[in-house]
């Protein structure tokens, strides 16, 4: 029942805000209701019963680790809309009545990707997420918004449409075994798993892998994403990011899974690792020099998707460390999109050439967007230092020429974010004619995210090294 | 009812190559409106007979497709195509002939990809794969070798449809109300474009997505 309640209850809601058309009203709609959300997911958490199967809706392990990101994100998202959407910096054009509803959709279809283990609704969902936001980047009305919400839309649409392929492909493979075919779901599907029609098996994977990636932002399925998660406003960056990247690659280990239990996993981990290795280099030649520091957080994010990718596809002990960098990297990456929403209110540009002095103008975001881009860059003792270390470990261990590759290629990423971002922070501004103006929400959530990581990287609770290990475990880690 | 389908079945890939040749663009529209109308037909076909399957289940799936693929979704791309004022002319970057030309290849790839991908059991008709491969290849077809947006859209119902059809091999085991959920995506989708072309052609005069293309590093 409450894992129903969790996928309607923001749906139902953002039909209600809708209609909605005070600000503050649908503000309080959208506080409500990721309060609500956060608060069943702490009960997911401590109470079995609450947990039970229904419908088609099953909670494991990796649903509810990615669940508890998005989240978690949700409501920091939520807080921080509301300087966001009260401040009147949007220009006339701007559609804030849009804003609520689409965000309270978004919320109901990742959750749905998370708590759904049959693989044909897990499509529909992850679809509906992209027609959710779509909405979302257009928020601005502005020509540029416009093509990276069309092109969103559209690559998206046409790369999942691969996947529902390859979901299908897979129950062709499954019905190898005896004629009556075991369905789409995922239990019924593992439990075939040793006896599918390999090359039906391979096709799915290689079609999910495509499908899913262009919407992880693969490399060289990536195209949108820089695009739309510079044009998007900035709580709306910090979930596609943060949150949305990774309903993505939980679709794709759905598919991972499956391959596993067939005992035939090596051509998956091959892909993976190569995807993610790509995605990584590619993401570092475009953050070297970036002129756009949303897009360089946006490329950063292709960076740290391959990461976990590769992470997941060395397996051992690198599968524990792809989640944990999962959960560090959603963290972080929120955090700068949100202060990169307050550099954008204060300097009115996205060009990294015209913001300079940023520690002086905003002081809190400036200290901030230091901390996590340390964090990010993998420096310690935050979180990501730790869950990268795991990874560069195994992958050295597997084939030395992987790990140096994978180290150096971390090297460039830090040091091109570090020539964006150093001297937007240095310099003496122009004088400001007043006041520098930081609301308090907008600086205490990305505030709480760096000390979440920071905390993640000292000490780790018992509770979350269990999830994370029982997780690995079902990724063959 | 094999050769109903197998009919249907040519019906789909006749219109594949109709809507690859023509210059008019408001014959793609129709031509996927047929698409979809046959495409409605096929589950009923397919499985009425010999199976054994829920009624409900087959007339539900059945009455949404031709509501939304023939019905509906035509509408809303006729509607783009009046209020964006569009030019009434497919604009490809490929020439007509070497499309359909390119058609025939994607077909005959989808020939030697059905051979080649050996199904475990043998499908309801030997058409059913190879058409539905060819859907998605000559949507994709459709997809890069044309300039406007509205064509873009058809070729995303081209690959949509092709995958409907390579569906119907496990129409049995996909629950109703997730296959209802995949048509209102699709619907919602297309809905989401048809707004957004509007805004395009206001912002921009014209609906070509070549100049879409400000956006970069």
């Amino acid at each position: 029942m409450m894992l129903v309640f969790l996928v309607t209850v923001p749906a139902i809601l953002g039909l209600v805000s809708l209609f909605v058309k005070n600000v503050r009203f649908a503000l309080t709609v959208l506080l409500s209701a990721s309060a609500l959300h956060s608060l069943v997911v702490v009960l997911l958490w401590t109470a079995t019963w609450s947990a039970e199967p229904c419908w088609l809706l099953q909670l494991d392990v990796i649903g509810l680790l990615f669940l508890t990101i998005t989240s978690a994100l949700f409501l920091a998202a939520s807080l921080y809309s509301i300087p966001y959407l009260l401040g009147d910096t949007h220009g006339e054009r701007a559609a804030p009545h849009r804003f609520v509803p689409c965000l309270l959709w978004f919320l109901s279809c990742m959750t749905l990707v998370a708590l759904t283990q049959h693989l044909a609704l897990m499509w529909a969902a992850v679809e509906g997420t992209t027609l959710a936001s779509a909405p979302l980047v257009y928020f601005y009305k502005r020509k540029s918004a416009l093509e990276a919400a069309w092109k969103y839309l559209l690559i998206c649409s046409v790369g999942i449409a691969l996947a529902l392929l390859g979901t299908f492909f897979l129950g062709i493979a499954a019905t190898a075994s005896s004629p009556a075919s075991p369905g789409l779901s995922l239990s019924a599907l593992m439990a075939a798993a040793p006896s599918m029609a390999r090359p039906w098996l391979k096709a799915a994977f290689v079609l999910a892998l495509v499908g899913y990636g262009t919407k992880m932002g693969l490399v060289p399925l990536h195209t949108w994403l820089p695009d739309t998660h510079s044009q998007a406003p900035s709580p709306v960056s910090a979930l596609l990011s943060g949150a949305l990247l990774n309903c993505a690659f939980l679709a794709i280990m759905r598919f991972y899974q499956v391959c596993l239990a067939s005992g035939d996993a090596a051509f998956a981990r091959t892909l993976l690792v190569t995807m993610g290795i790509i995605s990584i280099a590619v993401a570092c030649a475009f953050m070297v020099r970036q002129r756009d520091y949303k897009r360089l957080f946006a490329y950063s994010s292709i960076e740290n998707m391959g990461i976990v990718a590769v992470g997941v596809g060395l397996g051992g002990a690198a599968t524990y460390g792809a989640m944990f960098h999962a959960v560090n990297h959603s963290l972080c990456k929120a955090g700068l999109f949100f202060l990169s929403g307050n550099i954008l209110r204060e300097f009115g540009t996205t060009k990294v050439s015209d913001v300079r002095g940023l520690v002086r103008r905003l002081p809190v975001t400036g200290v901030l967007l230091t901390i996590l881009f340390l964090a990010i860059g993998g420096t310690p003792p935050f979180g990501p230092f730790w869950s990268e270390f795991m990874i560069f470990q195994t992958a050295i261990n597997t084939h030395v020429w992987l790990g140096v590759t994978f180290i150096t290629l971390l090297a460039i990423a830090f040091l091109g974010m570090a020539g964006v971002l150093l001297p937007m922070l240095q310099g003496n501004a122009a004088s400001p004619a007043q006041r520098p103006r930081e609301a308090t929400l907008s600086v205490l959530t990305p505030l709480a995210l760096a000390s979440l990581v920071l905390g993640l990287g000292i000490y780790l609770p018992r509770f979350l090294t269990d999830l994370l290990r029982q997780a690995a475990g079902m990724l063959g880690g | 009812m094999r050769d109903w389908a197998d009919l249907l079945l040519l019906l789909v890939a006749v219109s594949n190559l109709y809507i690859v040749a023509t210059s008019r663009l408001t014959s793609c529209v129709r031509a996927s409106a047929i698409q979809g109308a046959t495409l409605a037909l096929l589950p009923f076909v397919l499985w009425s007979s010999g199976w054994n399957v829920q009624m409900f289940h087959l007339a539900l799936i059945c009455a949404g497709t031709l509501m939304i693929k023939a019905i509906v979704i035509p509408m809303l791309v006729f509607r783009a195509i009046r209020e964006a004022n569009v030019r009434r002319e497919v604009d490809p970057s490929v020439s007509l002939h070497s499309s359909v030309l390119l058609a025939g290849v994607a077909a005959g790839i989808s020939f030697w990809m059905a051979r080649v991908l050996v199904l475990p059991h043998p499908a309801p008709t030997t058409l059913l794969v190879p058409v539905a491969f060819a859907t998605v290849l000559t949507g994709f077809l459709v997809l890069v070798s044309r300039r406007q947006a509205i064509t873009h859209v058809i070729g995303y119902l081209m690959i949509e449809n092709g995958v409907f059809i390579f569906g119907q091999m496990l129409a049995r085991e996909v629950p109703w109300a997730v296959e209802l959920g995949i048509l209102l995506d699709l619907l919602v989708g297309i809905f989401v474009m048809g707004i957004a072309i509007n805004h395009i052609s206001r912002e921009f005069d014209h609906i070509d997505t070549e100049l879409l293309s400000t956006l970069k590093d």
